[in-house]
């Protein structure tokens, strides 16, 4: 059977690893290829960059961050921010990335989830989904890192995009992301048990056991966190002991 | 010198970079003489299986490949794995290179997700020199959706999903594959390549 992931995310914004707390109030931590590196030896299993560089000369450097890092580095690298169109698709796969992570662009534009789909494959194709209570048991989907609620309900849009041909689904919850009280569990049980694609838990780790108990009440494929492994608070090998320790399969 | 054939089928680059890593000289070819003086070849492959034949025709290269898989260590990965079967069913029924026995489908729908993609753990099977050094308990990561039907003379490896999915394929010779790709399965997958470059140096002595 396929082992859960641990997936450690690196923002990055003009080449610099970034992070912010709800999405605010963002401080530079470190070079992104070093902490990819990093990462790495710690056993992750998959590592994300997602980029924040607003401006469009800037996206340039985030190519070369994975020219770089997949230079060293030997476990799939996934890059999501600003990919907009097919050419984008194809610049990030030819740098060295193995997948995309498509989020607002793919919420004003379904059509390039089918597109990427079509031309590179589904497993290229990662969804991005940034998501918020408006009521227990229903959300709304957001854009533009949490800023704009787009009235669209999550379940809708998440069997949207596996009908489109996304491959996985990296969801987001707004409401736990930084608060670090655990991941979004009954949202997350949600889109699991809506499609069958792999869903990533994303948002709100904050201690080690957050992992294991996202993996034991839900079915979800993999777990990703950013400010938790940037601060070395904790490991992705200490994160899989514990996993282990309780029954779950993790490589 | 290890030659990874270039034939415009997909990620080379990411097999260039983890030869490179290892220190082992490697070229990115699709000229025939450089698959004759190299001490060992790579098919890599990723895409779908008619239309990588298509592309290896094209590229004027079946006969050479099918001639130097005899004599010097051959590993095939991801596609590059299934071409080395006799046929293959995705889409319309195609010829492979015919290097090791057996065929490629559709992997049975047991209402798992399809592709099978993630880090799945190795069964051995039969003795391969490209699992020296390797423990018991070895992920390596897998993006496919189709798999290898073989007899269990032809299997090194192979990981549960919804059945046995070969993960290591060989003629018992020259000529291996792996379905999941080394140069995305961490330290393990590393050691994998290693063990090849180390074959290559056994065969030159």
């Amino acid at each position: 059977m396929l082992a859960k992931r641990i997936i450690p995310c690196l923002d990055v914004r003009d080449g610099k690893v970034v992070k912010g707390v709800n999405f605010e109030g963002i401080k530079e931590v470190g070079d992104p290829v070093e902490c990819a590196y990093e990462y790495n030896l710690q056993g992750a299993d998959e590592i994300v960059f997602y980029d924040i560089t607003a401006s469009h000369e800037g996206r340039g450097v985030i190519l070369d961050v994975v020219r770089e890092t997949a230079k060293k580095v030997f476990v799939p690298l996934t890059v999501g921010g600003g990919i907009k169109t097919v050419d984008d698709i194809r610049n990030t796969l030819r740098a060295g990335a193995d997948k995309v992570s498509v989020n607002s662009q793919a919420v004003q534009n379904p059509q390039l989830i089918k597109d990427g789909a079509d031309v590179f494959g589904s497993q290229c194709i990662c969804v991005g989904v940034d998501a918020k209570a408006i009521s227990p048991n229903k959300w709304t989907v957001y854009i533009n890192g949490g800023r704009i609620d787009m009235g669209i309900d999550l379940i809708d849009w998440v069997k949207k995009c596996e009908q489109l041909g996304a491959g996985e689904i990296c969801l987001n919850s707004i409401d736990t992301d930084g608060v670090r009280g655990g991941f979004d569990l009954p949202m997350l049980k949600a889109v699991v048990d809506a499609v069958k694609i792999p869903v990533i838990a994303s948002g709100g780790a904050g201690k080690i056991g957050d992992f294991a108990e996202a993996f034991l009440e839900t079915d979800c494929s993999a777990a990703l966190a950013a400010s938790l492994f940037h601060f070395r608070e904790l490991t992705v090998g200490q994160v899989k002991e514990d996993c282990r320790s309780k029954g779950i399969i993790v490589r | 010198m290890i030659a990874i054939i270039d034939y415009g089928a997909g990620n080379i680059f990411s097999v260039k970079n983890a030869l490179d890593y290892l220190g082992l000289e490697s070229r990115l070819t699709a000229d025939p003489a450089d698959l004759e003086t190299a001490d060992g070849l790579i098919l890599p492959g990723v895409g779908a299986f008619p239309w990588a034949v298509k592309k290896l025709n094209e590229s004027g290269l079946v006969d050479t490949i099918k001639a130097q898989a005899k004599v010097k260590p051959f590993m095939g990965i991801c596609l590059g794995m299934q071409l080395l079967f006799d046929k293959s069913f995705e889409f319309e029924e195609c010829e492979g290179l015919g290097l090791v026995r057996g065929y490629v489908d559709k992997i049975p729908d047991a209402g798992l997700v399809i592709p099978h993609m993630g880090w799945n753990k190795l069964e051995y099977v039969n003795d391969c020199p490209l699992f020296e050094g390797l423990g018991e308990e070895e992920y390596v990561y897998f993006v496919h959706s189709y798999k290898a039907f073989c007899e269990n003379s032809e299997l090194c490896a192979y990981v549960e999903y919804g059945g046995k999915v070969p993960a290591v394929v060989s003629d018992g010779k020259y000529v291996f594959g792996c379905q999941f790709h080394p140069e995305k399965s961490g330290k393990t997958g590393l050691k994998i390549l290693e063990n090849f470059a180390a074959m290559i140096k056994r065969d030159r002595v």
